[in-house]
């Protein structure tokens, strides 16, 4: 029998039955459409949220930091990964066996280990920037509790040579120090995040969005020479030790550019092991150091004097007995010389002769020269702690003061600023700005300090004294013509002048066309002699003559005029 | 009427198994790539390793040392330097 044709078919079945199963399918659909609006309308972010959770991770994308490389490309600063070890002490419950493999592994006594896990922190650093390889064999251990972070580790080859000059950076990677400090903007990496999805296994399967790009730091080119560098921190070692001394640095600069070569300094560090570190290495002296220079000064006195045309490089000074009264107080020469003209004032280092000319000139016009030399403001190299050094405001100068001035006392500077004055000479007397990176193109013109006539006169006068007769024969470099002066300070103690000594030399070389200027400064020679030109000299001579070597400077003096260094230099005046 | 619903059918079937198997494919193309990014970012650690290494090698008082003791070689005194003028249009 068919269906339709069941009797109980043409049984009427009363109407509210209908509407019964109708009213409650209606309620029923209703409902859905009231649930799903409120999950897909109201309720939508909270849900995909937590979908998302379930698969969709951030990762980070870390950057490494840029490298430091000297002017030929050769890497002075690089950063590589390393992990940390880190624990969560509350699960990390280690069987002995356990802790004293861990121990072995990470090189540390089992009982530090033991209690550093001990501790009542919910999160320690067991040992921090360690080498990937111990880093996987710990995680093959599968300690409860144990975990490994990435970080970086920066390391510096040439270790302690450039120490000052490339500072270091924490163990977040963040420059402290130096260079490293100085160009921190630049060679800070940024890390980015990505969105992706990953699935069971933990494996990513697709990339949804870049949050954020990692930002690569840049890579930062010195104008630093690393040959010269080296040769520079041997020779200051060597020094060092020989004549006793307390400290020293030594700045090497291109005089065509600007450009600093060599920056060395003593007693030094080594950066990638920076355990015991005591404030007197780390002291970047060449340039947070100031010290009263010295007989270094003269030869801008004699500049001055030559450029406001009251002296000719021949005018004659009489500088005899010796000795000059100002005001009750007395100016002294090593040894009385007599009448001098303004370039043996220069060559034998009278300090009377000095005197006598800076006290022609007014007081407005030194300050004007020394503060557009650069003395008593900071060079501004974006190092940490550079000191301007002093300079009085020259309202203040009493006669006395400025005659001593013109020796250089009465004044400080750093060796940095020292190098950087002596520019105007080695140049058409203009000066250009220093620069820690390689300059590709160098300013052809500076800013004008004196005019060409006078630093070229200068520059013959500052040849004499390294020649016999002048205070540093010492300095002379075989084969070529050299320039420069020699200082000796006393040193300033609390309010007077002790018997300690800080002997300098600063010059420059080939004479006929200057390429480098070389500044040296031994702080506190104490094996008896203690002369700028018997201390310092012999340093510059030797730095010099590997410089030049090491830039293929066409040597501008024969061979055959060369003479052997006397033992006996004119002794300078302090 | 029934041939154009079968038709759409194995049409939509098609399609879905196209989907799978390029999203398959994607996936696949994809954890290749991640590989080979590690890769490259492996490959950049052990670049900067060696430079470093190299930069230690040729420590300049390494070579200087090497170069006296073991070569007994010395710089030139003065006299024993010559220098050669090279024509103006070189260098």
């Amino acid at each position: 029998m068919k269906f339709v044709h069941s009797p109980l078919l043409s049984q009427p079945l009363p109407a509210w039955r209908a509407r019964l199963v109708l009213l409650g399918l209606l309620t029923g659909f209703l409902t859905l459409a009231c649930w799903s609006l409120y999950l897909q309308g109201f309720n939508s972010s909270f849900l995909q949220e937590k979908g998302a959770s379930r698969y969709s991770r951030v990762i980070e994308v870390s950057a490494t930091r840029g490298r430091i490389m000297d002017r030929h490309g050769d890497v002075l600063a690089v950063s590589t990964p390393v992990k940390s070890i880190w624990a969560i002490p509350e699960d990390a419950k280690l069987q002995p066996a356990q802790a004293r493999g861990l121990a072995a592994l990470l090189e540390m006594d089992t009982r530090e280990l033991t209690r550093k896990l001990a501790s009542e922190r919910e999160f320690v650093f067991i040992k921090r920037q360690i080498s990937p390889n111990v880093a996987e064999k710990i995680a093959a251990l599968n300690l409860p509790g144990i975990h490994e972070q990435p970080e970086y580790r920066r390391y510096y080859p040439a270790a302690e040579v450039i120490a000052h000059m490339l500072g270091f950076t924490g163990a977040e990677d963040i420059g402290q120090e130096g260079v490293e400090l100085a160009f921190q903007g630049m060679l800070a990496g940024k890390p980015g995040s990505r969105r992706v999805i990953k699935d069971r296994r933990g494996q990513i399967v697709e990339d949804v969005e870049s949050i954020k790009l990692p930002l690569e730091g840049k890579d930062v080119t010195l104008a630093l020479d690393a040959k010269i560098q080296y040769l520079a921190y041997t020779q200051l070692r060597q020094a060092l030790v020989e004549h006793k001394a307390k400290a020293g640095g030594i700045v090497v600069l291109d005089a065509k550019s600007g450009e600093v070569l060599a920056l060395v300094n003593l007693p030094t560090y080594n950066p990638n092991n920076r355990v015991r570190l005591a404030g007197a290495q780390l002291r970047n002296r060449a340039l947070t150091d100031t010290f009263e220079p010295g007989s270094t000064m003269k030869p801008f006195t004699a500049a001055l004097a030559l450029e406001k045309g009251k002296f000719r490089f021949d005018t004659t000074i009489q500088t005899a007995p010796g000795t000059l009264t100002i005001g009750g107080a007395t100016i002294h020469d090593a040894h009385m010389h007599g009448v001098l003209t303004v370039a043996q004032v220069i060559q034998k280092s009278s300090n009377v002769g000095a005197a006598k000319m800076a006290l022609t000139l007014p007081a407005e016009d030194m300050w004007t020269m020394f503060d557009s030399l650069g003395f008593g403001t900071p060079l501004k190299l974006g190092f940490p702690g550079e000191v301007s050094g002093r300079l009085r405001p020259f309202k203040s100068w009493r006669p006395i003061e400025q005659a001593t001035m013109a020796y250089g006392h009465g004044i400080s500077v750093t060796l940095i600023q020292l190098a950087h004055a002596y520019l105007a000479f080695a140049r058409d007397g203009d000066l250009v700005p220093l620069s820690l990176t390689k300059v590709d193109t160098p300013p052809l013109v500076g800013k004008p300090v004196f005019s060409a006539q006078t630093a070229h006169e200068v520059r013959a006068m500052l040849e004499l004294a390294v020649l016999p007769g002048g205070t540093a024969p010492k300095a002379q470099v075989a084969g070529y013509r050299v320039a420069g002066k020699t200082g000796t300070a006393h040193k300033l103690d609390g309010a007077s002048y002790s018997n300690k000594y800080v002997a300098s030399f600063v010059g420059f070389a080939p004479a006929s066309d200057p390429r480098l200027v070389v500044a040296v400064m031994i702080d506190e020679p104490s094996a008896g002699i203690y002369y700028g030109g018997d201390v310092a000299a012999p340093v510059f001579s030797q730095v010099m003559a590997g410089s030049l070597r090491a830039l293929g400077v066409a040597p501008d003096a024969p061979t055959r005029h060369l003479q052997v260094a006397s033992d006996t230099p004119i002794r300078e005046s302090m | 009427m029934l041939r154009l619903n079968l038709i759409l059918l194995i049409l939509a079937v098609v399609s879905a198994i196209g989907t799978v198997a390029s999203n398959h494919l994607a996936r696949k193309l994809f954890a290749d790539i991640e590989h080979e990014q590690s890769y490259m970012r492996d490959l950049e650690v052990e670049w900067g390793q060696l430079q470093l290494e190299q930069s230690t090698w040729a420590n300049h008082a390494r070579v200087e040392q090497i170069a006296r003791n073991r070569l007994r070689m010395k710089s030139p005194s003065a006299g024993q330097v010559i220098s050669i003028e090279t024509a103006k249009a070189g260098k």
